[in-house]
């Protein structure tokens, strides 16, 4: 089977969406979206028995052959991992969306073809083996996110939270688009297959860097790391179902996996490992730090998601060593890495549920208000607690295990000796171990200042009460999966996180049994991570229970130097400075216009002339001085003379009839009788027609122009006049090809019959001229007809536009 | 000649930028007429000054001046006529309607921005 088609399956069924939106009232829409990512999982699962064997299924679809862009749906343990937790956390996802969003009261319509629109992008991302095609769909996320997260459209909030995150993720991903042509420039193709294969010619290439820095900086802005992820807490606008599968189990997710796709070609650079492990390392410190600033139950969340992932990152980063070592510790880091993605996967989107159903049952998300809920949604408290205690990375649950992984993964760098690891690889652990007590403490104030403690006084918007058990139902699984993880780890790496790890770093490993990771709850005393883990509990705990004293540290940090300052900043300030620039050179007036125009003309003229050596002047190609030509050529000095300074309109015309009538006589005297004939005729209608007007036109009037804006005209003026001077005499004096006239005179008689050379040029040879120029003329005679003629009667509102 | 041509051209090319870059209606019409004299003259200076006789079969005459030039002037004449009618009208109609011919009170307004 064609199982590439498969990725579109969410798009086509979001085709009848609307129409069952319509149609059937009585069904919440969701019940029919459901059944599409419970196949798919169904689907999916049945890959696993190939990955596990380290081996891969591919199906093609060829888009646009010639360029060597097709839609490949590659399916190895890497992909397999990813389509599952799509699907799977996808179909939990819109079971608990049908209980959150009211059949009648929302737009369901629109929200299922977009979430499905989303599901395919995905789908497609990670299954995608041709780096053109995981463009389109990577982009095709970018746009069903803001969809998605201006859902509710009509509040500020949302737009701008949709605009936010689409500015920032699709300034990434065009990056992306970028580092994916360089790469394809490097390796002839867009397979991401060949693309590794040949990987090893691409170093020191003179792309590779830039090509490295590029595709980073698409992962990192998805992925919502330092400093790019200023959009993911504004994103928390959308309806939480969106935020629990978009914003913490999928698509945040999806720069992840570009980094662990991409690992096996830029891994062996110095930049990668740095760039992926530093950025992690403080993204993860960061979001940790600013989770416990926040009030609102989904900013907590989502900071905590932004630190989550850099906690991935920084491991992914680690785990890339392996290329230049042959020490385990390092697979281990990348096991850990795909393990606690995962494990993220389970216990933030059971969280980002609660909190939806603490927003839904109460009517506020804000932990100010909120209290004592614990007694009353027992199930939710429940819920709740082992994803936070999971987040806290504490046993029995799986969050526990991957901690210790990282912990340890980190410790392990100090002993890295390549790329100056051994000189700073020290301060890893220990940013490591602060992110982790942060990370203790927000774990612990979302869940018990939410549900613990007293009820507040101030009554809440609704009478808090248990949510409806369809609304638990996948809260709970996925509760279920947290803690069942943390017993069957082994069984959980076998299947997935071998087979993900093989194919991230196949150059070590040939099948995924080889990768030689026991996830063990227990290491002995001697080991240091649980003392880092017991440290990790104190000091988190004894700082949880002073938050209140130290919380207001906070408030030091002024509002005008966050990032997202900066970010406001910086878009006022492009909008301004656009609209400030546009002002300052289009003033509206046509002077202005022109004044580029001919000066451009003539610095550009000017200088290409000299630049090039152009400018030559060849006197023997000269045509002897004709007495008459100089009288005649004074003669229309004068008058344009008397155009140019004359104070009156009769005066203006008059001369410049002169000057029409000079040049009629220099086309007397240049041997041009047709020419002169038809000069002296048109000249007389010029004027005829000037005087006709003059009645009409308004006087003569300078209007005060300032003296300096005339002499910037004369300047300019005289640029043009300087240019046309010396390209008419350097075209003259070099002329490289003889002229066709030759023909013309050879064979106007025999071939046109005809003994004036010009009017069997016009009406024979080249007629076409002749019919379109009366063509010019009648239209503007038309033209001057209607102007005259016509009268749009608008007397008592002469701005139409109003 | 053509350098003599050539300078005088120069000068019609500068006298009609001026005009052309004045705030009068009137004399961005006479600066257009004053720039297609220039170019109409700027070809036959082009195609070389030297002939001796007119380009018309005649008796024992070899040494035409060049044909073509002449005929692409005579149609840009026609052509430039045509649109110096028409801008010439569109002042007028401007300025009827707008009674007014400086051309910083002509411009666009703020409120289309």
């Amino acid at each position: 089977m064609e199982f590439v088609l498969l990725i579109f399956l969410p798009i086509v069924a979001a085709l009848f969406i609307p129409i069952l939106f319509k149609r059937i009232k009585g069904i919440h829409t969701g019940w029919f979206v459901l059944v599409i990512p419970v196949l798919l999982f169904i689907y999916y699962t049945t890959f696993i028995r190939t990955t596990m064997d380290g081996g891969h299924a591919i199906s093609e679809l060829q888009w646009i052959p010639s360029l060597g862009i097709s839609f490949v749906s590659y399916i190895d343990g890497l992909s397999m991992l990813f389509s599952l937790l799509i699907t799977g956390i996808g179909a939990l996802v819109v079971l608990y969306s049908i209980f959150y969003l009211d059949k009648n009261k929302e737009k369901l319509g629109n929200f299922y073809v977009y979430l499905l629109l989303f599901m395919s992008a995905m789908l497609g991302v990670v299954q995608s083996d041709n780096v053109i095609s995981l463009y389109l769909f990577w982009e095709l996320t970018s746009i069903s996110s803001f969809l998605l997260i201006g859902y509710w459209y009509t509040r500020d909030g949302s737009r701008f939270g949709a605009l936010k995150s689409m500015m920032i993720t699709v300034f990434g991903g065009l990056m992306m688009l970028g580092g994916f042509i360089l790469l394809g420039i490097m390796g002839g193709t867009f397979s991401i297959r060949e693309l590794i294969a040949e990987s090893s010619t691409f170093v020191g290439h003179e792309f590779f860097t830039l090509a490295l820095v590029l595709i980073l900086l698409g992962a990192f802005t998805k992925s919502a790391q330092f400093p790019f992820y200023i959009w993911l807490p504004d994103a928390m606008e959308a309806p939480t179902p969106v935020s629990a599968y978009l914003h913490s189990a999928t698509m945040v997710k999806a720069g992840l996996y570009l980094v662990a796709r991409f690992t096996p070609i830029f891994a062996v650079s110095e930049v990668w490992i740095w760039l992926v492990t530093g950025i992690g390392l403080l993204t993860l410190f960061w979001g940790s730090l600013f989770a416990v600033k926040q009030t609102d139950l989904k900013a907590i969340l989502a900071f905590s998601t932004v630190s989550q992932l850099g906690l991935i990152m920084s491991l992914l980063g680690a785990g890339a060593i392996t290329m230049h070592t042959n020490e385990a510790i390092f697979s281990f880091a990348m096991f850990a890495a795909i393990f606690h993605l995962i494990n993220h996967a389970t216990f933030k989107g059971s969280l980002f549920m609660i909190a939806g159903i603490v927003d839904h049952e109460t009517g506020t998300r804000d932990i100010r208000k909120l209290g004592g809920l614990m007694s009353i949604m027992p199930v939710s408290f429940t819920v709740a607690f082992i994803g936070s205690m999971s987040m806290a990375g504490l046993p029995p649950f799986n969050g526990f295990l991957s901690k210790e992984m990282f912990l340890q993964s980190m410790l392990a760098i100090r002993h890295f000796e390549l790329f100056n690891f051994a000189t700073w690889g020290v301060i890893f652990p220990v940013i490591a171990w602060i992110a982790s007590v942060f990370t203790f403490i927000y774990s612990f104030y979302f869940v018990f200042k939410t549900f613990a403690g007293k009820r507040k006084e101030k009554p809440l918007p609704h009478e808090p009460h248990e949510a409806p058990v369809g609304m638990l139902i996948s809260p709970v699984i996925l509760a279920t999966l947290v803690v069942g993880i943390f017993f069957i780890p082994n069984v959980v790496g076998k299947w997935l996180v071998k087979p993900a790890v093989m194919a991230i770093q196949p150059y070590q490993y040939s099948h995924p049994s080889e990768v030689a990771v026991h996830v063990s709850a227990w290491h002995g005393f001697a080991s240091p991570e649980l003392w880092m883990t017991v440290g990790i509990i104190i000091i988190g705990g004894l700082l949880y229970v002073s938050l209140s004293k130290w919380q207001k540290v906070y408030a030091i940090q002024p509002e005008y130097l966050s990032l997202n300052a900066f970010y406001d900043a910086t878009m006022t300030f492009s909008e301004k400075g656009m609209n400030r620039l546009s002002r300052f050179y289009m003033t509206g007036l046509i002077r202005t216009y022109l004044l580029y125009i001919f000066a451009f003309l003539s610095v550009t003229t000017i200088s290409v002339l000299f630049i090039q050596d152009a400018f030559v002047v060849d006197m023997d190609s000269f045509s002897k001085i004709s007495v008459y030509g100089v009288i005649n050529a004074i003669i229309l000095l004068l008058a344009v003379a008397f155009v140019l300074f004359s104070k009156t309109r009769l005066g203006a015309i008059i001369s410049l009839g002169a000057v029409g009538y000079s040049v009629a006589l220099f086309f007397v005297i240049f041997k041009a009788p047709d020419l002169a004939l038809t000069q002296l005729v048109i000249e007389t209608v010029s004027v005829a027609l000037f005087l006709l007007a003059f009645q009409h036109l308004p006087k003569l009037n300078d209007h005060g122009e300032k003296k300096s804006n005339k002499i910037v005209n004369g300047i300019i003026a005289l640029g043009v006049g300087v240019t046309v001077t010396l390209v008419a005499l350097s075209a003259h004096s070099q002329k490289l090809v003889a002229s066709i006239s030759q023909y013309y005179k050879d064979t106007v008689a025999t071939e046109a019959g005809g003994g004036n050379i010009v009017n069997v040029i016009l009406v024979d040879y080249r007629g076409f001229d002749t019919l379109f120029e009366i063509a010019v003329l009648s239209i503007a005679g038309i033209g001057v007809l209607g102007m005259i003629k016509l009268r749009l009667a608008r007397k008592g509102d002469p701005d139409e536009n109003k | 000649m053509e350098l003599l041509m050539a300078i005088l051209i120069g000068v019609l090319f500068t006298a009609a930028v001026y005009l052309i870059l004045s705030r009068s209606l009137l004399k961005i019409v006479i600066g257009t007429g004053l720039l297609s004299h220039g170019a109409h003259l700027l070809i036959l200076t082009m195609g070389g000054l030297g002939g001796a006789s007119p380009p018309v079969l005649a008796e024992g005459v070899t040494d035409f001046a060049d044909p073509l030039p002449q005929a692409l002037i005579l149609t840009a004449i026609v052509i430039s006529f045509g649109v110096t009618a028409f801008i010439l009208v569109m002042a007028y109609r401007a300025y009827a309607v707008h009674k007014t011919d400086d051309m910083n009170q002509l411009k666009g307004n703020d409120e289309h921005d």
